[in-house]
């Protein structure tokens, strides 16, 4: 199932865990003690963080790391970016239009 | 001369802000975003050109547009309009459509203010998009070509205009 990242990134439990792992990877028990919630939910965060690429994980032994893939978080920042590329353009184009009507206006 | 141009955008809410200023006084600005024949002007990223096949500027209106890529190919999307304050605000719904009409969905919200301070026109959009994948898709649709204006252009453009003033 393909997720949508925004809706990772909407949940403040989530954005905190970013925000962890992305200082270094992080056993789910770690993430845990970090999170006045149960151990469940915690784990259901870490999934749905999973499903949408945004954690990976390593094993060490016998424990599981997660670690932020940075990748993906630089993805919405370029998509952004580019977005903001279209909208600076199409803008300056209508600079350009207004100073043709203005004039034709005079 | 200096034209106010802010971007921001809040991740989690899935809204990007964006604050423009136009060297017009009001009612132009106002056409230029409601009027099929000035949109068409300047809506699309070079080298494509926006063509409307029709725009019904009322509230529960319709405009159905293409952005035509040089050799032809469209991309067909259509605006809803939901909300209308005449020269002072807009809203729309923003899908992408087939070229019968019918939307993909999910689609974005656009809202749109309008101001006039000492002959400029300030116009502060706010964009919800229900999904990244829509997101992406905008983005995806054929503007590549749109996003090739290096910053040595802008400073370039950006000179001209401080030269007018």
């Amino acid at each position: 199932m393909r997720r949508d990242i925004f809706q990772a990134i909407a949940d403040p439990t989530r954005r905190a865990i970013l925000v962890l792992v992305a200082v270094q990877a992080m056993t789910p028990n770690a993430i845990a003690e970090h999170f006045d919630i149960t151990r469940q939910s915690i784990s259901k965060h870490l999934r749905i963080l999973s499903e949408c690429d945004l954690l990976a994980q390593k094993h060490e032994g016998r424990e599981i790391f997660y670690e932020l893939k940075i990748d993906k978080m630089e993805e919405i920042d370029s998509w952004l970016a580019q977005f903001r590329k279209i909208m600076e353009e199409r803008f300056q184009q209508l600079d350009q239009v207004l100073y043709t009507l203005k004039n034709k206006k005079k | 001369m200096n034209l106010l141009f802010d971007f921001t955008v809040d991740k989690a809410a899935k809204t990007v802000f964006i604050t423009r200023e136009f060297d017009a006084d009001l009612s132009l600005v106002w056409d230029a975003f409601t009027k099929a024949e000035i949109l068409d002007q300047w809506v699309a990223p070079k080298p494509w050109i926006s063509k409307t096949k029709f725009m019904d500027f009322k509230v529960g209106g319709r405009r159905f547009y293409a952005m035509v890529s040089p050799e032809g190919h469209e991309r067909w999307a259509i605006q809803k309009y939901t909300s209308i304050s005449p020269k002072t605000n807009f809203k729309m719904f923003n899908a992408f459509a087939d070229k019968d009409e019918n939307p993909e969905l999910p689609g974005s919200d656009w809202d749109y203010t309008f101001s006039e301070q000492n002959g400029k026109t300030k116009v502060s959009i706010i964009i919800y998009n229900e999904s990244l994948a829509r997101m992406e898709k905008m983005i995806e649709m054929g503007f590549t070509e749109g996003f090739k204006m290096s910053m040595n252009n802008l400073e370039k453009l950006l000179a001209t205009l401080s030269q007018r003033q």
